[in-house]
């Protein structure tokens, strides 16, 4: 094998994992929430969620710079109060990555929940069911699918991200190195094999969660048209 | 259906429009300069030199009729990848020795028209209104800062030379943790702008043009290489004539006195 530090890989696993586990719990409550609601600017509130889809990484970057950095508004009270710093640290980098996967999962959770049949929840509702039972037990199996493709859509994309990560946690080798910024400077120093190695290593891993989600879900439709 | 189709249609038919109206545009722009000037000479430069050479530009090409200066900023190492795989240039004025030693081995610039056109230092900078506890290259040890921003040293020009800096005083395997690695200068600018990194190294040029940061120490010069600026020809440059001059004028009176105006030597 190449002589080389394999810090980056379970660095970037380490971030992506938990940045999925947030944005899971609160992508599914929040579109939970919103789902079955109307109200005045709620597509307002939705296209600020939506918004880090669409802006450019180094912008996502400054804004959580802006926020988080020493001098920000949150990070400077966070240094206040608690001593703790998130601005170049791997903290930084999952905070990035929750930003940029969130409208991912909220997306994907907000289109599973639109499309369930109503009926069902309101059947359980008149035989007694509490609001949390019915989610539980009718809302969230069924919409388990998208909620699903939410999940390792999040997580690849937490995984990747770059832009906004460089700009929050900096690039520390050994603490805040993720693959994909051990490939950026390892290509822009010409370390090609190290480049190549990281390339194969991450390409192998998204293409392998790909197919495995494709077979999940076909299997899934499979059981329940049989059923 | 037919409502989805039509407006699928009218998208992909305004990105379609939008892709040619820009068509034109620069068409119409690129005849609109040749009839105005001869020669529209193009630039590469490291992106350190950008607000120098912006202002040398106007009284170039006032004391140069018919030649229309053209810049390509960015980083040196990019630049001359660019160069080598084709890309239209001139002149290049890199901010590293390396780069254009890697040239001249190629045959791609006019070897007999390279020369160095200015100096830079290396500088240690913070924020201006912290109120720091040190002075000196010397006085950084992790118990004074918890980060220091720097260039990335395998990709970045300043990065190496403050590698060679922090190696020569024994500082960089100790301060390893606290290092941040930049992708650029501006980049390490910008962190200790906002005062997330303590510190910063960067060159004293750019330590010049930003308001927010003040300097603490340069580096001695023995502590790296010389951070020379060289300048060529670039050998398959169909106005070898104009490239020559803008280079004179560079390294002439005017030239020399733009740069120390931004801080180089």
């Amino acid at each position: 094998m190449l002589d080389m530090d394999y810090s980056p890989l379970l660095l970037s696993l380490k971030v992506a994992a938990i940045s999925t586990f947030v944005v899971f719990v609160a992508g599914v409550f929040i579109a939970y929430m919103l789902a079955k609601r109307d109200f005045f600017g709620k597509s307002i509130v939705e296209a600020l969620f939506l918004l880090p889809l669409v802006l450019p990484p180094t912008v996502v970057g400054f804004g959580l710079l802006i926020l988080f950095g020493k001098k920000g508004w949150i990070g400077s009270w966070l240094l206040e109060w608690f001593d703790f710093q998130i601005v170049f640290t791997w903290i930084g980098a999952v905070i990035a990555s929750i930003v940029v996967s969130f409208p991912l999962m909220y997306q994907s959770a907000a289109a599973a929940f639109e499309s369930l049949d109503e009926r069902l929840s309101n059947a359980a509702r008149t035989m007694g069911a509490s609001e949390w039972r019915v989610f539980w037990f009718i809302v969230f199996p069924l919409a388990w699918p998208g909620l699903l493709a939410g999940l390792v859509l999040s997580f690849a994309r937490g995984l990747g991200e770059f832009g906004a990560t460089l700009m929050l946690a900096g690039y520390i080798p050994g603490r805040t190195d993720t693959i994909p910024m051990a490939i950026y400077f390892a290509v822009e120093s010409g370390q090609m094999e190290n480049a190549t190695f990281w390339v194969v290593m991450i390409s192998t891993f998204g293409f392998s969660l790909i197919l495995w989600v494709n077979w999940w879900s076909k299997r899934n439709i499979r059981r329940f048209t049989k059923s | 259906m037919r409502r989805f189709l039509l407006s699928t249609l009218s998208i992909l038919l305004t990105i379609f429009l939008i892709g040619c109206s820009n068509a034109k545009e620069t068409d119409k722009t690129g005849t609109v300069d040749q009839e105005k000037s001869d020669v529209e000479l193009v630039v590469s430069a490291a992106a350190s030199l950008t607000d120098a050479l912006v202002e040398l530009k106007g009284p170039f090409e006032e004391a140069h009729k018919g030649i229309t200066v053209i810049y390509n900023f960015g980083s040196s190492g990019k630049l001359a990848t660019t160069i080598e795989n084709g890309a239209p240039s001139d002149v290049f004025l890199s901010a590293s020795s390396k780069d254009m030693n890697d040239m001249e081995d190629k045959e791609l610039i006019n070897s007999e028209s390279r020369k160095d056109f200015a100096e830079n230092a290396l500088v240690l900078i913070t924020q201006k209104d912290f109120d720091s506890a040190i002075s000196s290259f010397e006085d950084l040890n992790t118990a004074t800062l918890d980060h220091v921003a720097v260039g990335e040293p395998g990709s970045v020009p300043v990065g190496r030379y403050t590698k060679e800096t922090f190696d020569s005083l024994d500082l960089w395997e100790p301060l390893q943790d606290k290092l941040v690695l930049s992708s650029d200068v501006r980049q390490v600018l910008t962190h200790v702008e906002m005062g997330n990194a303590d510190y910063g190294v960067v060159y004293s040029s750019d330590a010049f043009v930003s308001n927010d940061v003040k300097v603490l120490a340069e580096a001695e010069a023995d502590w790296h290489e010389p951070i020379v600026y060289p300048g060529a020809v670039i050998a398959e440059s169909m106005h070898q004539e104009a490239a020559q001059q803008f280079l004179d004028y560079l390294t002439g009176d005017e030239g020399k006195e733009t740069l120390q105006k931004f801080g180089f030597k």
